[in-house]
């Protein structure tokens, strides 16, 4: 345990001195200041609250934002240091190589965490001091986004880290990485849709559209985020969730299993790793 | 002695190629081995393998009574280690790079700062980013953490390259402290010449096997080198000088004559030579140099193969 925390440490020391930390909220909270003030300008009085406005923008453009921050970081977490020659020693040292992994992963998910947490609460709290008045169900959906981007984070950086883990080169991993982020984030759902279009009305079975939803982690994360309370009125989401059988407490478990499932492996393709 | 590192027959391929062939070695608590071969020659794979960093395809390793791949806490914190071309994360400054290093190792914050006193590194320096360092304080930081918790074993890989004369004797100084202490020190040199006196025994390796293993005079004695004698001659002309004193001489300039004798016909040889004292102007004698020595060993697995 101690090793892990020691290693998480290190990593945000590293982030902090090379303004990574600074330079990811920053960007997060600028994006929530200007979407909470845009978005508020189409509402009006219809009815929905400020803040489900936020939450349907915010959490449309962190699927994009978020996976690609997270890779960003992550990609280059082991094969990085290898190629640095940094991995070389800290191996030598008394630590296991599953220590490394989580520790690493500890320390970019505080990262994250933070910079999320206090980019998107900035942008929650200069609503408040507008006088804007937003009911509890809305302050509960606003922290379960903030729960599954950094969720949906933590699913990025452990894909980030197999990628690092299975190739040689820093390059490579880069490559894929970039790859792996417009697969899931655009080109999965539009082929989604191509078939749906395809089948020209034709619903697929409910229980193959979930599959293929929990398939895909940002799908989840849409479906966490989009389908509930205010959002699901304004997001055209809420079809797609009323037809489904995933409760959100299924969709935060297909998130954690994301996570787990590649960080697992991770730590398997590391362990072989002879470099 | 106590037995600090054992290898029996190890062997280690990468694919096809084998780094390392069937090597056997010991090494001994407060020994100073050197480690000699090419760049290539399978040194640095060697020290991997008693670091436990990759597993040995054939054969057994044993550092500190265990198998360094099933990493020990407590054995490796009683290693020390400092790769070829050390590196570090450079945003880090170097105090806290040896912090992150101390903790790992379990050494207390005040222990390890007293090391930069111990490796030279300048106060001024200690708190700036690694990356503003040079060559020489990055390597002085390098062996700062390989220093971290009093190593039983220190594996240095190619600690001198690249350093100043005056750092590199500073460098020797510390690891004959060390030795002193009863720590076993391996460290890799593609350079024999600077080890003279440094160290207790040289391994030479040439592509993955060990081809020679012994203090530099067994190493001599082993290579039997012949000694060049170089005679300058009064008289400058003359065939006969090329069978002067019943053996062959090569001519290497004007007047002047070289021929290689054993070490053993030294002795006789310079005896005949310096029969008639007013025909010779000069007389030189080049005892095989560590390079010599390095070339013939290197040489011999060459023609060997």
């Amino acid at each position: 345990m101690t090793n892990l925390i020691i290693i998480a440490r290190k990593e945000i020391q590293e982030g902090l001195r090379n303004r990574w930390v600074l330079a990811m909220t920053l960007l997060l909270a600028a994006l929530a200041l200007t979407l909470s003030f845009l978005g508020s300008a189409p509402t009006g009085n219809v009815g929905v609250g400020r803040l489900d406005v936020v939450i349907v923008s915010l959490s449309s453009l962190t699927i994009f934002l978020i996976p690609l921050i997270a890779l960003l970081i992550s990609h280059d977490a082991i094969v990085g240091e290898s190629e640095r020659g940094t991995l070389l020693l800290l191996l030598s040292y008394p630590v296991s190589r599953p220590q490394v992994i989580f520790g690493k992963f500890l320390g970019h998910i505080a990262i994250l965490a933070f910079a999320t947490l206090t980019g998107y609460g900035v942008a929650a709290a200069v609503l408040v001091a507008t006088g804007a008045v937003i009911g509890a169900e809305s302050w509960s959906s606003y922290l379960v986004m903030i729960g599954s981007s950094v969720l949906l984070g933590a699913v990025f950086i452990a894909i980030g880290y197999l990628v690092s883990t299975l190739v040689s080169e820093r390059g490579t991993a880069a490559g894929i990485a970039i790859g792996i982020w417009l697969a899931l984030v655009l080109i999965y759902d539009m082929t989604l849709l191509g078939i749906l279009v395809a089948m020209q009305g034709q619903a697929l079975p409910a229980g193959l559209l979930d599959l293929l939803l929990v398939l895909n982690p940002t799908d989840v994360y849409r479906l966490l985020n989009l389908s509930s309370g205010g959002a699901s009125a304004l997001s055209g989401m809420g079809g797609v969730a009323a037809n489904s059988a995933l409760d959100a407490r299924t969709l935060v478990l297909a998130l954690v299993l994301w996570t787990v499932g590649p960080l697992v492996l991770a730590t398997l393709a590391f362990s072989r790793r002879e470099r | 002695m106590t037995a600090t590192v054992t290898l029996a027959e190890a062997c280690k391929q990468y694919g096809r190629v084998n780094a390392v062939q069937d090597v056997s070695l010991t090494l001994h608590a407060g020994e100073t081995v050197a480690l000699v071969g090419h760049n290539g020659a399978g040194k640095t794979t060697l020290i991997k393998l008693m670091l436990g960093l990759i597993r040995p395809t054939a054969g057994a390793v044993r550092v500190l009574g265990g198998d360094p791949a099933r990493g020990s806490a407590s054995a490796r914190r009683r290693l020390g280690y400092l790769p070829e071309s050390v590196s570090f994360h450079l945003a880090l400054t170097g105090r806290e790079t040896l912090a992150f290093y101390a903790r790992l190792k379990r050494v207390g914050p005040k222990q390890a700062d007293a090391l930069f006193e111990r490796v030279g590194l300048a106060p001024a320096a200690v708190d700036r980013p690694v990356h503003t360092y040079s060559k020489g304080m990055r390597q002085r930081l390098g062996l700062a953490q390989a220093l971290l918790g009093e190593p039983r074993v220190l594996f240095l890989d190619e600690p001198t390259s690249g350093l100043d004369p005056a750092l590199r004797r500073h460098f020797y100084d510390l690891i004959e402290e060390l030795r002193a202490g009863g720590a076993t020190v391996l460290l890799s040199s593609h350079a024999l010449s600077e080890l003279e006196g440094r160290t207790d025994r040289i391994v030479v390796l040439d592509s993955g096997t060990r081809v020679a293993d012994g203090t530099l005079d067994d190493l001599r004695r082993e290579a039997r080198l012949p000694v060049r004698v170089q005679v300058r001659f009064t008289d400058g002309k003359g065939q006969a000088h090329r069978s002067f004193a019943g053996r062959d001489w090569t001519r290497t300039g004007a007047g002047s004559y070289e021929t290689r004798v054993d070490a053993g016909d030294k002795i006789a040889l310079l005896q005949a030579v310096t029969q008639a004292p007013d025909a010779i102007a000069d007389l030189a004698i080049a005892e095989p140099t560590l390079d010599d020595l390095y070339v013939h060993f290197l040489g011999r697995a060459e023609a060997g193969r």
